[in-house]
Formats: C-alpha cells, sequence, structure tokens
C-alpha cells in the first residue's frame, strides 16, 4: 500500500505559530466569533422548537472552530462557499446574525428576502456564495468562483466548505480534478465529523481519511483537529498562502463531530450516547478558552463580556427577525429573472 | 381527321369552364348542332352543341372538371375513322377546398345523447354574435359538430331563438301547474320542426278527392280476404293503405316531384319511400314504407300495421323512420276535414289527410251524396315548383278517385 | 449577393465576436481546443483567443457546470459547451438546482450570466443517447432560459443576446441545422430572446414550431399551397420565455393551431402551447381541435427508416394541417 501523501498537524509539533500569528484582539474576535455562532445555533434551535421557523435546520454545533479558523484569515473579495450546515461558516465569513435570524422567520429583511432559508444563507457582497442545499453542490462552484479570480488576475481565493458525505458525490472529484489540472486558487475545508447523515465514514468511503483523496488529484492533503482552532487555522492559513501565490489548491480535513443530530428530525439512532458526551469533553469553544486563558491572552471577566454582549446580539436578532416584513404572496414569482433583460 | 370539341369561351373575362352535365357519352353518334354538353358560367349555365357529325370519342372531361377556355375535351370520329386506342389524359377535377356541407342522407347528430351540443368554440361565438340558437343549426364537422361555417351558411332567425325562451311559467300561478320535462323525442320534434318552419319555403296545395270508388273497391276487397287457420283475414286495408299506394304511384309518375333538397343540389329518388306518421304515446314516429309504389295495398297494409304497432311500444330500428322521400300524415280518424302539415326534413313534400265527409255535390246537375276526402300537398319551394307539385297532385287524386289506375 | 455563413459558422463568428468586445467572456467544453468542437463549431478559437480563453474541460459534465456557474457568479461570462444536449443530464444538479435557482434563493442579490449550448435532436443515426430533445425538460424550469434558433442568422443573434443576458440561457442547437446556409450580417447584432417570428402569413391554419420543424413546416406549407391551403408559420426561437401573444393574435386570425416540435409529443413544447391557448381569449376563435404532430413515444430508433419515423416529418405534417383544415379532426 503507498503511502498516503497526507500530512497530520497537531499540537505536538511546532509552538502554535497561531497564538504568534495572531495579535490578542484578534484572537478575542476570533472566539466572539465562535461563541457568536454557538449561540446563534442554539437561539435557532429554541426558535424551532417554538414553532417559529419553518423547515428543519442542520446545526453545526460543536463544529465552531473549523468555521472560525477557516474564515479568520479570509478578505472580503475572498469567496466562500458553504453546505446545508452552514450557520457557522456564514458568521466566518462575517454575516450579522439578526439578518440571518430574519431569513430564518422567512422575512423580507433576511439576507435572501426569505425566498432561500435556512440552507440557502448567502450573502454574495461579502463573497459568501452561498450555504447549498444539495450535498457537494458547492464544490464545483467555488473551482468555478477561484477560475474567475485567475482570468481576472486577482490574487483573492475561494474557500469550500463540504462534509465527509460530500467526498463520495461526482461533484466532488470532478471539482477537484479540475481544480488541479488548472491550479485554482481553492481550498477544499473537509469538516469531517464522522457522519453523512447516519451513515459513518467507515461504511461509506472507500479511505480511511478525506485528505487520503488528495493525492488522487495531486495536491496537498492535510489532516487537522477540527475541534482545535489553532490547528485549523494554521493548516488552512498555509493553504491560503499557497493558493493565493499561485501555488493551486489544498485539501483540508477537519477531523470534528457535530453535538446535534443531522436536522431537526434526527433520533440519533446510528450513534452512541457514549460517543456524543465523549466529544463533548472535546468542546472547541471550551478549548480555545482555556488556551487564551492559559496564555494571558484573555481573562475570564473578558470572556464572560464576550459572552454577555453575544447574548445581547442574539436576543436582538430573534427580536428584530420576529417583528419582521413577511413577504406579500402576489410577488411570488419576484426575482426570479434579472429585470431590464429581454421579456 | 377527327374534329376536336373544345371548352368555348361564351363571356366576355372567362378562363375556364366547369362542365356540370354531359348529354351524350363515349361512343354516341352525334349530329352537328346536337347538345352535347352544358358549363357553368358566373351567370347562366350555357349549353354547347355538337360542332360536327360523327361518333364522339375522346371525353377528357368529366362532368364537374374545370377546363382552361380553348382546350379540348373530347373528339368527333368521322364514319371512316377509328378511336385511338391510348387511355385519353383527363383534365383535372377542380382542386377547390370542399365546403362543408351538410349530410342530406340523414339527420347528423348534432347533439350527444345527452343532449349537449357540439360545436366549436368559434362556431358558438358567432352564434352568439348572431343571436343565433345552435340547436336551430345543423353541424357539418366530425360527430355531427357545428362549425363556423354551418353558423354562416345558416339563414338569421327572424325570431328570437328559443334559447332566448323567457320563464313561461311565471305567467302562470304557482301550483297550478306540473312542469313535464322534455325527453328525447319532444326535443327532437321541437328542433326539427322549428328548423323545418325558419328554413323552408313552404307553399300548399288542396284537393278533394271523391271516394265512391275507393270505398266500394276496399269493401269488396276486405270481403275476399284470405283467412288464416284461426279464421283471421290476412289482411284488413284502409283507406290510408289506398292513400300510400296512391301518392307512392303518383311520385313514381312525376318523379320531379320526388325529391330532397341537400344544399348544393337536390337529389332526385328512384323509389317512393313513403314516411307514415303514427301518433304514439308523448310524441309521433313516421315509419317509412319503402318502395311502396312496388308494393300491393295488402302489403303495403301488413307493413304499416307491424311499423305502426312497434311505433306506438317504441321498438322502431333507426333505420326503418330515417330518410324517406315524402310522409303522409292522416288525421281523417278525428274528423278533421282539412289541415296542412309541416314538411319533415329532408323531405321537400309532406301530404295532409282529412276525413272522408258525405256531402251533397252536383253530378250531371243534380245533387248526389258523395264521400269527399280533402288532401292538402305541404311544398319545399326549393325543390318542388307549383306546376310539378300540381301534376303531383292530380297524379295523386286520379289514383284516388279511380283506384283501378293503380292496377294499370 | 448576400452574405451566406452556415448555421455553425453563423455561431463560430459570435462566439469570436463576443469573446473580442468583450474580455470576461471564455468558453468551456469537451473537445474544443484544438479538436474544434465534436460539431467544428469552435473551430479555430483556440488559436486566435488562446487556451485560457477556449478551455477544454475534463469529461466532467457536472463539475463543468458547477465551475461554469461558480466563475459567471464571481465576475466572469462563461459559455459551456455540452457536447451533446443528452450529456446535459449529468449536468441537470448544477444546472436545475444552481444555476436556475440562485438568484431567486439569494433573494435577488446575485445573477447568473451563464451560456450553456449544445447539439440536439435527431437525424445523425446517432441512436437514442445522443439524439434526444430535451428543450422542454428545461424550459419547465424557472430561472432557466430556452432558446432554439432555427436559421443561421438566428443562431448568431440569439447567441449574442444570451451571451448578453444576465441570467442563465440554455442553447439548443439542432445537429440537422448546422450546415444550412443562410443570410448572416458581418456586424454584432441581437435578435431579442422571448420574441417569436412569423415565418410565413396564413390564413387557415397557424402553426408553431421551432428548430428544424421551422423549416418542415415551411416545406408543408409550400405544398399545401397549392392545394388552397395557406399556413401561417410561427418560428418561437425562444421557448422560455415564450411568446404567447404572437401565438394568441395568429389562432385568433387563423382559428386553426397546429404544435409541430421534435420532442416527446407528452408533455412536450405543445402541450404547453395547446393549453396556453385554451387558456386564452384564443380558445373563442378555435374552429377545430388543436392538432399536436411531436416526437413518438419512444427513445429514438437507430435504424433510419424507425429514426425518421419517430419525429414529424413534411409528409406527416401536410397530411395532419390538411385532415384539420378539412374538418376532418
Amino acid at each position: 500500500m503507498a503511502k498516503p501523501a497526507t500530512s497530520r498537524k497537531s499540537e505536538t509539533d511546532n509552538l502554535r505559530p497561531f497564538y504568534a500569528q495572531f495579535a490578542p484582539d484578534a484572537l478575542k474576535e476570533a472566539l466572539r466569533r465562535m461563541i457568536l455562532i454557538r449561540r446563534f445555533e442554539e437561539g435557532a434551535e429554541e426558535a424551532y422548537t417554538r414553532g417559529l421557523i419553518h423547515g428543519t435546520m442542520h446545526l453545526s454545533i460543536g463544529q465552531e472552530a473549523s468555521a472560525v479558523g477557516s474564515t479568520m484569515m479570509l478578505r472580503k473579495s475572498d469567496y466562500i462557499t458553504s453546505t446545508h450546515r452552514g450557520h457557522g461558516h456564514c458568521i466566518g465569513k462575517g454575516a450579522d446574525p439578526k439578518l440571518m435570524f430574519a431569513e430564518f422567520f422567512g422575512k423580507e429583511e433576511g439576507y435572501c428576502h426569505g425566498r432561500g432559508g435556512s440552507m440557502h444563507i448567502a450573502d454574495a457582497e461579502s463573497g459568501n456564495l452561498g450555504a447549498n442545499g444539495i450535498v457537494a453542490g458547492g464544490i464545483p462552484i467555488a473551482v468555478g468562483a477561484a477560475l474567475a479570480i485567475k482570468k481576472q488576475k486577482r490574487d483573492d481565493v475561494a474557500v469550500c466548505f463540504f462534509g465527509d458525505g460530500a467526498t463520495n458525490e461526482g461533484a466532488f472529484h470532478e471539482a477537484l480534478n479540475m481544480a488541479a489540472i488548472w491550479k485554482l486558487p481553492v481550498i477544499f475545508v473537509c469538516e469531517n465529523n464522522k457522519y453523512g447523515m447516519s451513515v459513518s465514514t467507515e461504511r461509506s468511503m472507500s479511505v480511511a481519511h478525506v485528505a487520503d483523496r488528495a493525492a488522487s488529484y495531486a495536491m496537498p492533503g492535510v489532516i487537522v483537529d477540527g475541534n482545535h482552532i489553532e490547528d485549523v487555522a494554521v493548516a488552512v492559513g498555509e493553504a491560503i498562502a499557497r493558493a493565493r501565490a499561485g501555488g493551486g489548491p489544498t485539501l483540508v480535513e477537519c477531523k470534528t463531530y457535530r453535538i446535534r443530530g443531522h436536522s431537526k428530525s434526527d433520533r440519533n439512532r446510528y450513534r452512541s450516547k457514549e460517543e456524543i458526551e465523549d466529544w463533548k469533553l472535546r468542546d472547541p469553544i471550551g478549548h480555545f478558552e482555556t488556551e487564551l486563558v492559559a496564555r494571558g491572552m484573555a481573562t475570564p471577566a473578558e470572556i464572560a463580556a464576550l459572552n454577555a454582549s453575544v447574548e445581547t446580539e442574539i436576543a436582538a436578532g430573534i427580536e428584530f427577525a420576529r417583528s419582521g416584513t413577511d413577504p406579500n404572496p402576489s410577488e411570488v414569482t419576484r426575482d426570479v429573472y434579472t429585470p431590464g433583460a429581454d421579456p | 381527321m377527327p374534329v376536336e370539341v373544345i371548352l368555348p369561351k361564351v363571356d366576355m373575362d372567362m378562363a375556364t369552364g366547369k362542365i356540370v352535365k354531359w348529354y351524350v357519352k363515349d361512343g354516341d353518334a352525334v349530329a352537328k348542332g346536337m347538345l352535347l354538353f352544358e358549363i357553368e358560367t358566373d351567370k347562366a349555365a350555357m349549353e354547347i352543341d355538337s360542332p360536327a357529325d360523327g361518333t364522339i370519342s375522346n371525353i377528357t372531361a368529366s362532368e364537374g372538371a374545370v377546363v382552361p377556355v380553348g382546350e379540348g375535351v373530347a373528339l368527333i370520329y368521322q364514319a371512316d375513322e377509328t378511336p385511338s386506342a391510348s387511355k385519353p389524359v383527363m383534365h383535372p377535377l377542380h382542386p377547390k377546398l370542399p365546403e362543408p356541407r351538410p349530410d342530406s342522407a340523414a339527420a347528423l347528430p348534432t347533439r350527444a345523447a345527452s343532449g349537449h351540443i357540439l360545436a366549436t368554440p368559434l362556431a358558438r361565438r358567432l352564434a352568439r354574435l348572431g343571436r343565433m340558437d345552435l340547436k336551430s343549426i345543423q353541424g357539418s364537422g366530425p360527430r355531427g359538430r357545428i362549425m363556423a361555417g354551418d353558423v354562416k351558411q345558416a339563414p338569421t332567425p327572424s325570431v328570437r331563438p328559443a334559447a332566448e325562451q323567457e320563464d313561461t311559467s311565471k305567467h302562470y300561478e304557482a301550483r297550478t301547474f306540473d312542469v313535464a320535462p322534455l325527453d328525447g323525442m319532444r326535443r327532437a320534434i321541437a328542433q326539427r320542426l322549428t328548423l323545418s318552419k325558419q328554413t323552408i319555403p313552404h307553399f300548399y296545395l288542396t284537393a278533394t278527392c271523391d271516394l265512391t270508388n275507393l270505398l266500394s273497391m276496399r269493401e269488396s276487397l276486405n270481403a275476399r280476404a284470405p283467412v288464416s287457420e284461426g279464421k283471421q283475414p290476412l289482411w284488413k286495408l284502409s283507406i290510408n293503405d289506398f292513400v300510400i299506394k296512391a301518392m307512392a304511384l303518383a311520385l313514381r309518375n312525376v318523379p320531379d316531384a320526388n325529391v330532397t333538397w341537400a344544399g348544393d343540389s337536390i337529389l332526385k329518388h328512384h323509389s317512393s319511400d313513403m314516411g307514415v306518421a303514427v301518433a304514439v304515446e308523448g310524441g309521433l314516429f313516421t315509419p317509412v314504407v319503402r318502395s311502396a309504389e312496388l308494393k300491393s295495398l295488402s302489403q303495403i297494409s301488413v307493413e304499416m300495421k307491424d311499423l305502426a304497432s312497434r311505433a306506438r311500444t317504441r321498438k322502431l330500428l333507426p333505420a326503418e323512420y330515417q330518410g324517406g322521400t315524402t310522409a303522409i300524415s292522416n288525421l281523417g280518424m278525428f274528423g278533421i276535414e282539412q289541415f296542412t302539415a309541416i314538411i319533415n326534413p329532408p323531405h321537400a313534400t309532406i301530404l295532409a289527410v282529412g276525413a272522408g265527409i258525405e256531402r251533397f255535390v252536383p253530378v250531371r246537375g243534380e245533387p248526389a251524396p258523395r264521400t269527399q276526402m280533402t288532401c292538402t300537398l305541404s311544398c319545399d319551394h326549393r325543390a318542388v315548383d307549383g306546376a310539378v307539385a300540381a301534376r303531383l297532385v292530380a297524379a295523386f287524386r286520379s289514383f284516388i278517385e279511380e283506384p283501378a289506375l293503380m292496377l294499370a | 449577393m448576400s452574405r451566406q455563413l452556415t448555421y455553425a459558422q453563423a455561431i463560430h463568428e459570435a462566439l469570436g465576436q463576443a469573446m473580442e468586445a468583450d474580455e470576461r467572456v471564455f468558453i468551456m467544453g469537451e473537445d474544443i481546443g484544438v479538436y474544434g468542437g465534436a460539431f467544428q463549431v469552435t473551430g479555430d478559437l483556440v488559436h486566435r483567443f488562446g487556451e485560457d480563453r477556449v478551455m477544454d474541460t475534463p469529461i466532467s459534465e457536472l463539475g463543468a457546470a458547477g465551475v461554469a456557474i461558480g466563475a459567471a457568479l464571481a465576475g466572469s461570462r462563461p459559455i459551456l459547451e455540452f457536447q451533446f444536449s443528452d450529456f446535459a443530464i449529468l449536468a441537470m444538479e448544477q444546472i436545475v438546482n444552481q444555476a436556475a435557482k440562485m438568484r431567486f434563493m439569494l433573494g435577488g442579490k446575485v445573477s447568473v450570466p451563464l451560456v450553456m449550448r449544445m447539439p440536439s435532436g435527431s437525424g445523425t443515426g446517432a441512436a437514442a443517447q445522443h439524439s434526444q430533445s430535451l428543450e422542454a425538460w428545461l424550459a419547465h424550469v424557472p430561472g432557466l432560459k430556452v432558446i432554439q434558433p432555427s436559421t443561421p442568422h438566428d443562431a448568431k443573434g440569439l447567441l449574442l443576446a444570451a451571451i448578453d443576458d444576465p441570467d442563465p440561457v440554455m442553447v439548443f442547437e439542432h445537429k440537422l441545422l448546422y450546415k444550412l446556409k443562410g443570410e448572416v450580417p458581418e456586424v454584432s447584432y441581437r435578435v431579442p430572446i422571448g420574441k417569436a417570428i412569423v415565418r410565413r402569413e396564413g390564413t387557415h391554419a397557424t402553426i408553431v414550431a421551432a428548430s428544424i420543424m421551422v423549416h418542415r413546416s415551411l416545406e408543408a406549407a409550400e405544398e399545401l399551397a397549392a392545394e388552397g391551403i395557406e399556413l401561417e408559420v410561427i418560428d418561437l426561437r425562444s421557448l422560455r420565455p415564450l411568446d404567447t401573444e404572437t401565438i394568441i393574435a395568429s389562432v385568433k386570425k387563423t382559428s386553426r393551431l397546429v404544435c409541430v416540435y421534435e420532442g416527446v409529443k407528452m408533455l412536450g413544447i405543445g402541450a404547453e402551447i395547446s393549453a396556453m391557448i385554451a387558456e386564452s381569449e384564443a380558445f373563442d376563435y378555435l374552429d377545430a381541435p388543436i392538432l399536436r404532430l411531436g416526437g413518438a413515444d419512444s427513445p429514438i430508433p437507430y435504424n433510419p427508416v424507425l429514426e425518421k419515423a419517430a419525429v414529424p416529418q413534411t409528409s406527416g405534417i401536410v397530411e395532419g394541417v390538411r385532415k384539420l383544415v378539412k374538418g376532418r379532426i
């Protein structure tokens, strides 16, 4: 068996360049973002259980480190594509929670004027090309954005989020192949939370690690602990630098876990309570808070204040959404086409 | 050298002519000046004479053909010449778009069994705009569907169509009447006879017949009718049986009256198919005695009894009451002296027969009692002219007054 | 003497003119580079514009469609060629779930200005998987535009309009039309998307057709004219948006409608047009049932006689119209 070309970065390697690379304020902002994601998910969940939110949602509680770690270095002009479990990526790219809540409540004030909902949250203006309801649907799109970047001779990048399940879709393979042959500035960030809905990676994937697949497409494959923001940020940061410099794509696999079920209707029959509890102990936010305090970059009081400000922001966001404008049924076909074009 | 017969130019701006009738056929001997064929022009029809003596052959334009002016349509061979053996190339018949025409053989069901009228949206629209009742229009499309062309051809009624019938019941005090819904027969009678009165130009001829000889012959024939094993006479002639036979023979003698109107032509029938009105519960049927001119009085009598009894029990097959070339309606048994009947389309005539009434009439200057029967013939003037109708009535009368003539 | 180009040459000219005028425009597809394209449409474009703008893709229809979408979202104006319209089926996820819906799902905040062109239709003996007419499938999807040029002139003008269009446009080019010659002006011009054209005026019946069926309908019209039947022939040009106004006005004039299309008859474009007319004010002007002449209810056969029998031919159009006009249907 050939030696896989993947590499693994973890705490045993270097001296956490992450903490050196980023100023404390930036790190605290990163923490705040993670907490914001967490509270956002919890707030959305509560609103849902109260019947205020239509449809379903796919919560990323437990995956905050991979979301923030991958996006904290991005510019507004960089692109991301996301998945059905994309609230964290959105917030990581700078989305405003109140506009996200408004979207979930189906209001005109939402990011998509209530037309998209949880699975299609996007903010194209700030490079967020959107969550996607189709597994692997966003992967070729990210590659396309990277193609446009290269054509326009920009040094922007496209960060493409997807889960372990998506790596079994044809689109994943086609997209990685094209990204490689054209040497495109795209970073493939796989959040491997061990399950494609109810089917584990052991049962569905022919290789042990998603990153093992990178070799098939002649690009570097990196495995990191997805619950350690520092590991994610360093690996993704390297990949971003490589891409900006014209070095082509990278595949980063973040080993992580989703605490909640696949969607709101998941009965969790496919995994054990023990497993869930075990991963709860590896909470990414807890880990980061501990590290920051240990390194003297944040005080418990600051952290408490962060939490409080997030609570306020979330509460205000939900209130904003609740009092939003319901769309008019007569406008059901609005924005199907771009006006001013042919009849 | 055979003489060519051409399609001659007869009008100033004529480019083509349509041959509508040939009076000779291939191989006939013709003489110069003799009538060969007739062409239709925008003005009157034109008879074309033969240009030479001889035998006509190689006719290349049949009836209905449209031929350019000056082109040959036949050859006349002299006595010593032989016609060529090769098949002549025919002039094409006019390839025009056929107009939809009503089927004249039997009334097309414009209505489905449920009473729903089949009509295209455009036909309905035109009828609505023209304030016409679709029920009065005959459809020429598939399954009797009324199409725009049918509506355009239908005459505009001068009366308000029945569809705009006001609610009659509001003229009457409540609970002083029962409402009888219309059945198929009542609807059909209403529709067909309304159509008849609105579209057929009726005229009426009345004649009074002396029944003396008929009654005497009838009595003597019935007395000598053969009997069955159960001692029942095999037939019993009625006055109506004589009427049927007399009319059938009259039509044979005046074939121009044995016609039906077909829209753009007149059908001249070869047999006298007599529709005879039979009153039944709730309406009437008109079963048809076919080729009555060929049947004996007793045959007609037996057939009529069977048809009438099955009519009353509604066991007639459609083929037994559809068609016919004329109709007879007899109300004599109710004492009606004279009446006029409404023509049943597609017929062109109907004979209304009254009761035999005893009166004093002058016979060689002296009053004498005679039994007389007054009959009125209703005619469709589009198909039958007054003189023709009069000849028909005269023929009928002579067969009634001198029934032995029916044997001659 | 007018300037004559083939349908394929007209498309080639449009692509070249579009790329010259706008550096954002680029082409991608299988074998479109030095090979020149399966139907020799792209031809020498790679030599004129380079591999960056005339990109050969791997055989990855789904991935390539997604890449085109992403590029369009990020400021490019890609033109993706599917080698056969049948292969677009592999890309349906991206076309239908992504391209068609992005603008709507994102509340109107983005547009996806991309063009997907594909050779379509039967008659080359390519058999079932290379001969389909799937325009009705895509015309069924809100958010897409679907066009079918029938002449070289329209092939150039509609394509240039499609490239200008901010929304995703699917272009169905009929394989049998690629060699058809026609007048094509040299300038860069547009034929508007969503507007049909009356190719022939008539009074007895209206034929609505697109692509190659326009030509067969015009042939049928010539034959029927000798019998005194004058057909009005409408070339749809676009299936979505559909020019209902032109069709309604024509049917009101002629009172008879015939829809001729190569796609399978059932649930095809003719079904939509028939129902639309039945719902419109033209309904009260109909003097006959609406006649649809569409593709047979089977995959396209290999055998050439069967292949012809599977889609409307001129003789079938003549027969059908004749029966309709003579009130026998």
